[in-house]
């Protein structure tokens, strides 16, 4: 298994600064600030309702913040556009499975590679033959990460009919389609069973370690987070409560009370 | 027996032409949920813009492009002034809105081409075939066997095309889930674009085949209502269902027509695919290729 000391951590590539978020009178996230390493795995760790999936949902534009700034790659912005933050190189799951369900696994993933088939869809009503030869060098793409992340087994089966635990791993490889550099996982093992879990603990380690791929990981098995993350932040009622490496997020008192508290 | 086959190639052939009704609808909904109520406003549009470009002196090979390219833009700007705004809304205002559309481009048509009722000749004569007469001894129209083929080279065309290429995925995808299409880069504005202009250019061979048989009238119009009982059959979001739907539809009123006509004095042809829709509806909500509906209690 890949360790942190076997992929170099490398610059900030994302910087969230003052972020606020409210949904009419709730308060989703209260002037967070945090950044995101190259290569590093961080979570994102909360009681719930705690605004985890409203981070993750600002960074690749589905949220629009009131207030506040993200620099991705140097680049400045008010708020992402799902679209552009996908252009970016940003993938992500969610937390509540959100597959193509009337598609194979085989197609869902390939949807994956969208942005990486370069003729436009208007080129590609007109050349039939140049869109074909594309098809054909992505499915090579997608097969390989079918077998990284061993699902050969389904890969012509429609994705609704599939165990909860599979339509994860699914969604996963419609993520790696895209070859992101920024991968946001929302609950990537929430509903799954400990055998689950740790074959998904290993994906999300192998991801990283073979692609160098930065992760952003909202989980809430402590065991798992402590383990696989390199740097954590932990937000509680929107608030900001703790950032650093597991460690010291394990010891620290703020972070001890917000999970002691809440009912969880 | 002869006799039942000519009611039934009859009835199957005009099939062909409710499917190809059907698709402009089928195509918007899967793309965007909404149910296009001006789908046959479009049909009469073209179909009058079409005559009106053929009575400006225009050739028929120069009019087709033209209304073609007339359709296109319509079906574009239809999506880019009147739903993208109303993105998010409640499926019911998109309903409305497409109402609203109906009568604006009734309005506009009839403003630009005037009302009166006209003739489109294609060229295609309405005349049993006299070779399948003498072989099989059955009398098969050869203009409805022209707009048959037309119809269904275009509607497998589409269904090819939207089944197994990146843009057909997309548009499923889309339709699937809008967030989870966003999220993988599907840039949704150009897939509904899209989607509108294709409609747009199914309205136009819908409204050259309907108008050259029934005449370039309002009445027009309601050929996307026979599209309906064709899309409680087929499912909404199927294209092979719009094709078998509007084969059971064509084929069932011609031959309920012929066979139950009679014993009810006549007229059948006007409701019995409804009746025929509605009863399948008690029997599979879903229509014959749609997604068994789940309910999760
Ligand atoms: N689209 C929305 N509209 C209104 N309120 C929202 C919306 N999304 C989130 N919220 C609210 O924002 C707060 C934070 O929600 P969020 O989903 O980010 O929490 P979370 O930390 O992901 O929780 P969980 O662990 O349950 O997934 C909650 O009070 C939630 O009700
Ligand atoms: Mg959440």
């Amino acid at each position: 298994m890949t360790t942190a000391a076997a992929r170099p951590i490398g610059d900030v590539i994302l910087t969230l600064e003052h972020i606020s978020l409210a949904f009419g009178g709730v308060k989703a996230l209260a002037d967070i600030s945090f950044d995101v390493r190259e290569h590093e795995i961080r979570a994102i760790i909360g009681p719930n309702g705690a605004g985890k999936s409203s981070m993750l949902n600002v960074i690749n534009g589905v949220y629009r913040p009131q207030e506040g700034t993200i620099t991705f790659r140097g680049e400045v912005r008010r708020n992402m556009e799902p679209h552009h933050a996908a252009a970016q190189g940003i993938a992500r799951t969610f937390q509540n499975i959100a597959l193509f369900k009337g598609m194979s696994v085989l197609d869902n993933i390939m949807t994956g590679r969208n942005l990486r088939m370069r003729t436009s869809f208007i080129e590609h009503a007109l050349h039939w033959g140049r869109a074909n030869r594309e098809e054909i060098e992505n499915r090579h793409r997608v097969e390989e990460i079918i077998d990284f992340l061993e699902i050969q087994h389904i890969r012509k089966a429609p994705v609704g009919k599939l165990p909860y635990g599979l339509q994860k791993r699914v969604e996963l490889a419609r993520a790696l389609a895209a070859e992101p550099s920024l991968l946001l996982l929302d609950e990537p093992m929430a509903g799954m069973n400990v055998e689950e879990k740790q074959d998904m603990c290993r994906f999300v380690l192998d991801v990283n370690g073979q692609y160098g791929t930065t992760i952003v990981l909202i989980e809430h098995d402590m065991g798992v987070v402590m383990d696989i993350s390199d740097r954590v932040v932990v937000l509680d009622y929107g608030r900001k409560i703790g950032d650093g490496v597991p460690d010291e997020v394990r010891s620290s008192k703020a972070v001890i009370d917000a999970y002691l508290g809440a009912a969880h | 027996m002869q006799f039942f086959f000519e009611v039934l190639i009859g009835g199957l052939l005009s099939g062909v032409m409710y499917s190809l009704v059907a698709l402009g609808f089928v195509l918007i909904y899967k793309a965007s949920g909404v149910f296009n109520f001006a789908q046959g406003s479009m049909v009469f549009f073209a179909a009058l813009t079409f005559v009106g470009l053929l009575e400006k002196g225009l050739g028929f090979w120069l009019a087709l492009p033209a209304t073609l390219a007339v359709m296109i833009v319509l079906g574009l700007v239809i999506e880019r002034i009147v739903l993208r705004p109303l993105i998010n809304q409640p499926q019911i205002t998109l309903f409305m809105a497409t109402i609203g559309l109906s009568f604006f481009i009734e309005g506009l048509a009839q403003l630009m081409w005037g009302a009166n009722v006209r003739g489109l000749e294609l060229g295609i004569q309405d005349e049993p075939l006299q070779w399948v007469s003498d072989v099989a001894g059955v009398n098969v129209s050869k203009f409805d066997l022209v707009a048959a083929g037309i119809a269904a080279v275009l509607v497998s065309t589409l269904a090819i095309f939207f089944s197994r290429t990146r843009i057909g995925r997309a548009l499923r995808a889309v339709a699937d889930d809008h967030q989870a299409a966003l999220a993988v880069g599907i840039p949704l504005q150009q897939i509904w674009g899209i989607v509108w202009a294709v409609a747009g250019a199914v309205a136009l061979v819908a409204g050259l085949l309907w108008g050259a048989r029934n005449g370039v009238q309002f009445a027009l119009t309601f050929v996307a209502l026979k599209a309906l009982p064709v899309l409680i059959l087929g499912g909404f979001e199927s294209i092979p269902g719009a094709v078998v739907g509007g084969l059971i539809v064509g084929a069932s009123e011609k031959l309920a027509e012929v066979y139950v006509g009679p014993y009810v004095g006549g007229g059948i042809e006007g409701w019995f695919p409804y009746v025929l829709a509605l009863l399948f509806l008690l029997v599979r909500p879903e229509g014959l290729f749609g997604e068994k509906i789940i309910r999760r209690i």
